[in-house]
């Protein structure tokens, strides 16, 4: 038994996106990801005193940007509040942040599990700054004889979306997730990568027993940083939480966290312990004013979103499923558009990017932006099958030749000499070999075995290396065995 | 050749002319600091060997016939909560007692690209917190018109520093009253400018939204002067206006024939000592036998100012003050585990009234006070700015005390309270976040009293006016402890 016999789930999450600006948000210091520690900083974000942050305009754009692509309100009038607690990796002390007048509210995006769509309320994205990173000497700070701080990060522009309560089942948490991380790489807020902890998620969680309307008491688990880690905390906390309600228990409001090698969630602190964090208006930065011709134009330059691209893909005649897998990650969905424009049977392409490619990039461990097998090369190699220059099988040889070499289709297949023999002069002395070597299925498909001439036309491809057009030895085995 | 009384013009004359080179120049006034200072203990850092370095360099471009900015090679010092790359920058707490700063406040680019020569740090009240200097990590400093007596604060060693003659200009900051308060105790010139004219930019917080920096000064000629270099818009700080910056010297006109001057009723009652209450009414008398329009008008809303300003600048510091944790910079506690650490450095950093400030502060923040507190001094902030800009549309200026009383004695009092009030006249124009100037207008038993003057937003240049046409047809600004003739 699971506690999803018993009790529905509900579940929001808040999720912290690192936005894609070349600067932070606060100071003209590099965003970028690794560096030597320490070295991505300046007086403004070490928070030294005497300095002041003057807000980055791209943080903002790009905020903007990703309010409407999840259908949210955009504020006319938003301010930055200073959310105030101790801790090492914040060099002031405080957070700068949005508090009751965020950039954007009241959004939704859509999700669809088992092919049924639902949508999931996003009740508000805000801007804040990024914090800075404990270095232990040991394996914890608890258990570390000294700890240091890189603030390289700190002040690196985040979002913070923040859901609903909308979701009822872990499948429909995980949708939702990758959906918004989708988002969020189409529409260019964030480079998403997960593995840098460019994303990272705090879900709140609770059960209620089926049927009832009242929300149960949550608990929030931060810093969740993938799919899978949200998965199994999910998986975890929800039969902790039915446990201690099937014996009668309550659950504590409390702040959890996750241990990824223990599996399991431990409690961070009660709801008595929770910081206050006294927020109150940031002093330093004047409040933030939107007109409508700065979001007009945002909007207007807004790249298209995975929903749209699906359901283009789909009109292109790609099964919703294709039109799934190829628009999961953007890069893939990005290199197939670049190919589509050079080779326009999107059905044929989408096999090719989800199968032989995506085999051979995964093989290697390569991205779609890194393939040596670019767009255009594919693209000349299936309008070489397409024409019947070459066959699929072959095709299959020379995408591991580009993929090795670099060169062009056009040049391996010359350089191999792997054109498809369609002359049928040269193939049927071949063919005549063929079938003096097998008179046995030569009978078999004479007295109406049909598919003995399978065997032949393997026979013959075997002959040719491969090169033999084949449609061509089928039609020409089949006229010269029934004469 | 005498230092202590010379003016901006007069000082830049003298260099011009060759009549003293710059090195000579400084060499003057930082041997007037060193007998000074035994008595007065106005700076935290004296800054020789950079200032004689500079003042090399101005040498030789006045030898090489370049022309010089009239604030060029001309000694002056900085309130130290200003950042000073490479200089120590205290901010009068031990809890920074060892912090230079690798970056420069505006101001002190501003001045070093006019050319003027940094002789050195002064002292404040912690963190700016304090109305004498007494709350200083270091030492009181002394005022020169009595050295038994505060010099005012926080900016007492600015102030006080200007008035022993040791420098001809430094610059102040002031949250509530920090700059005016000590120019009156002191006997010199000090303008808060309006909120937003001068970058903020390297001047370390204590409230955010009331700290303003303006120039301390032996005369409004000076003052103008000083302001024209460190005035003007910053986009290293969003909170400093993109305005146009006029030159300041040209409201310096003698003349206030016609000007409408409000004497707002609350700013001379309860508290106000007589003897500093018959001073200034005869300034204002004096103003208008200059011919200026005197009419008694009312800000109703004043008396709540003391309270809004002691929710609102706690409130602010409480969070401004957060990053001294010992963790990156200044002093750092011994602790067994960070927590301890973090209580340990700021127990033993700070004094009693930047804890009192941040405790204070801290509370008015707290969830569930935050509405009675915090939000309710917001509205009463804009209704004291609603008091001012309707008396504005009547006056041009207002005038009333600096502060209640002239200089009281070191150590005289110890309720904090008492010294909170004796800034319940400059408060309300930080809290409007208006200009305001203070100036000498007369003695009491010896000791300074100071005049105020309140402009509208960037109305810099009226109270200019006004305040030189009242020092033109007085002359206090000519007067000099006589000690420090004496010294020379
Ligand atoms: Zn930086």
């Amino acid at each position: 038994m699971t506690y999803a016999d018993k009790y529905e789930m509900v579940c929001g999450v808040e999720t912290h996106v690192e936005m894609a600006t070349k600067t932070k948000i606060f100071c003209g210091c590099s965003t970028e990801f690794g560096g030597e520690q320490n070295t991505h900083v300046c007086p403004v974000c070490l928070g030294l005193p005497g300095v002041l942050p003057v807000l980055n305009r791209e943080v903002v754009n790009l905020a903007i940007k990703a309010g409407l692509a999840l259908n949210c309100e955009i504020a006319d009038f938003s301010k930055f509040d200073r959310k105030n607690y101790y801790y090492p990796d914040l060099p002031k002390n405080y957070q700068t942040s949005q508090y009751d007048l965020p950039i954007c509210k009241n959004g939704w995006l859509e999700i669809s599990v088992d092919e049924s769509k639902k949508r999931i309320g996003i009740t508000r994205a805000h801007m804040e700054e990024d914090a800075g990173k404990l270095v232990h000497s040991g394996e914890t700070i608890t258990t570390s004889h000294s700890s240091g701080v890189d603030y390289n990060r700190t002040g690196v522009p985040l979002l913070e979306i923040v859901s609903e309560p909308d979701m009822r089942s872990i499948e429909e948490v995980l949708a939702y997730l990758e959906e918004l991380v989708q988002i969020m790489e189409y529409a260019g807020i964030s480079d998403c990568k997960m593995e840098q902890g460019s994303v990272r998620f705090d879900v709140n969680v609770s059960l209620r027993l089926k049927g009832r309307s009242k929300f149960g008491t949550r608990t929030e688990t931060k810093n969740l940083n993938s799919f899978n880690s949200v998965r199994r905390c999910l998986e975890y906390e929800l039969e902790r939480q039915a446990d201690i309600l099937d014996e009668g228990g309550t659950i504590a409001q409390e702040t959890r966290t996750w241990d990824e090698g223990k599996g399991m969630t431990l409690s961070l602190r009660s709801k008595e312990e929770a910081h206050d964090y006294r927020y109150f208006p940031e002093p330093d930065l004047v409040p933030l004013v939107i007109d409508r011709d700065w979001v007009e134009g945002i909007r207007a330059a807004m790249p298209e979103l995975p929903s749209a691209k699906r359901l283009r893909l789909q009109s292109l005649g790609l099964s919703e499923y294709d039109a799934k897998v190829i628009t999961s990650s953007k890069t893939m969905a990005d290199y197939f558009d670049k190919a589509l424009e050079k080779y326009h049977d999107a059905k044929t392409l989408a096999n090719w990017v989800m199968g032989d490619l995506s085999g051979l990039l995964k093989a290697n461990s390569c991205s779609f932006e890194d393939s040596p097998v670019t767009p255009v090369q594919l693209a000349g190699l299936l309008s070489l099958i397409q024409k019947g220059e070459i066959s699929g099988k072959i095709g299959k040889t020379v995408i591991e030749e580009i993929y090795k070499t670099g060169k062009d289709s056009e040049i391996i297949v010359k350089e191999k000499g792997l054109i498809q023999i369609s002359d049928e002069g040269a193939l049927e002395k071949i063919m005549e070999e063929i079938i003096s070597a097998n008179p046995k299925s030569v009978a078999d498909y004479q007295a109406g075995k049909e598919n003995a001439i399978g065997f032949l036309v393997g026979q013959m491809m075997k002959a040719t290396k491969g090169q033999a057009n084949p449609g061509l030895v089928n039609k020409m085995l089949k006229e010269r065995l029934s004469q | 050749m005498e230092v202590f009384n010379k003016t901006i013009d007069d000082l830049h004359t003298l260099l011009v002319e060759k009549e003293i080179s710059c090195t000579e120049l400084t060499r003057g006034y930082l041997k007037h600091i060193r007998q000074s200072e035994e008595k007065v203990r106005a700076f935290l850092t004296v800054t020789e060997d950079m200032a004689l370095a500079v003042a090399a360099k101005v040498d030789k471009k006045i030898a090489n016939q370049e022309s010089i900015g009239i604030l060029e090679g001309l000694p002056t010092a900085l309130k130290d909560n200003m950042c000073t790359e490479g200089i120590k920058t205290t901010c009068g707490s031990r809890i920074l007692r060892n912090f230079v700063p690798p970056y420069n406040a505006t101001v002190t680019e501003k001045l070093q690209e006019a050319g003027a020569v940094l002789l050195g740090k002064l002292n404040m009240d912690e963190f700016a917190m304090g109305s004498s200097t007494e709350n200083s990590g270091f030492f009181p400093t002394a005022n020169p018109w009595d050295v038994e007596r505060v010099p005012g604060g926080s900016s007492g060693g600015s102030a006080a520093s200007v008035a022993a003659g040791e420098v001809p200009f430094s610059l102040g900051s002031d949250t509530g009253g920090s700059i005016r308060q000590p120019a009156a105790f002191c006997g010199v010139v000090g303008l808060k400018p309006t909120y937003g004219a001068v970058s903020r930019y390297g001047l370390v917080a204590f409230a955010s939204s009331l700290d303003q920096i303006g120039p301390i000064t032996k005369t409004v000629r000076d003052n103008a002067l000083v302001l024209n270099a460190i005035a003007g818009h910053d986009p290293k700080d969003t909170t400093s206006v993109p305005f146009h910056k006029p030159d300041y010297t040209q409201f310096l006109e003698n003349d206030v024939q016609g000007l409408k001057i409000g004497i707002p009723k609350e700013f001379f009652g309860r508290g106000l000592q007589p003897e500093v209450e018959k001073v200034v009414r005869q300034a204002i008398v004096t103003l208008a036998d200059l011919g200026a329009e005197i009419e008694e008008c009312s800000l109703p809303h004043m008396e709540y100012a003391m309270p809004t300003y002691y929710i609102i600048a706690p409130a602010e510091c409480s969070s401004n003050l957060a990053r001294y944790d010992g963790v990156r910079y200044g002093y750092r506690a011994e602790a067994e585990d960070m927590i301890d650490m973090f209580k340990n450095t700021r127990a033993e950093g700070f004094g009693q009234e930047v804890k009192r400030r941040i405790m204070l502060g801290t509370y008015a923040l707290s969830s569930g006070y935050y509405d009675a507190y915090y939000l309710k001094a917001q509205k009463v902030r804009t209704l004291i700015k609603q008091d001012f800009d309707q008396v504005f549309g009547k006056y041009d200026v207002l005038v009333s005390p600096t502060a209640p009383t002239p200089a009281y004695k070191i150590g005289e009092i110890s309720d904090p309270l008492a010294i909170y009030m004796g800034d319940v006249y400059t408060i309300p124009v930080n809290l409007a976040g208006l200009p305001a100037i203070s100036l000498p207008a007369g003695f009491v038993g010896g000791l300074p009293v100071g005049m105020q003057l309140i402009g509208k937003h960037f109305g810099e240049g009226i109270l200019y006016r006004t305040a030189y046409a009242f020092e033109q047809n007085t002359g206090y600004h000519r007067e000099v402890p006589a000690w420090i003739k004496e010294v020379g």
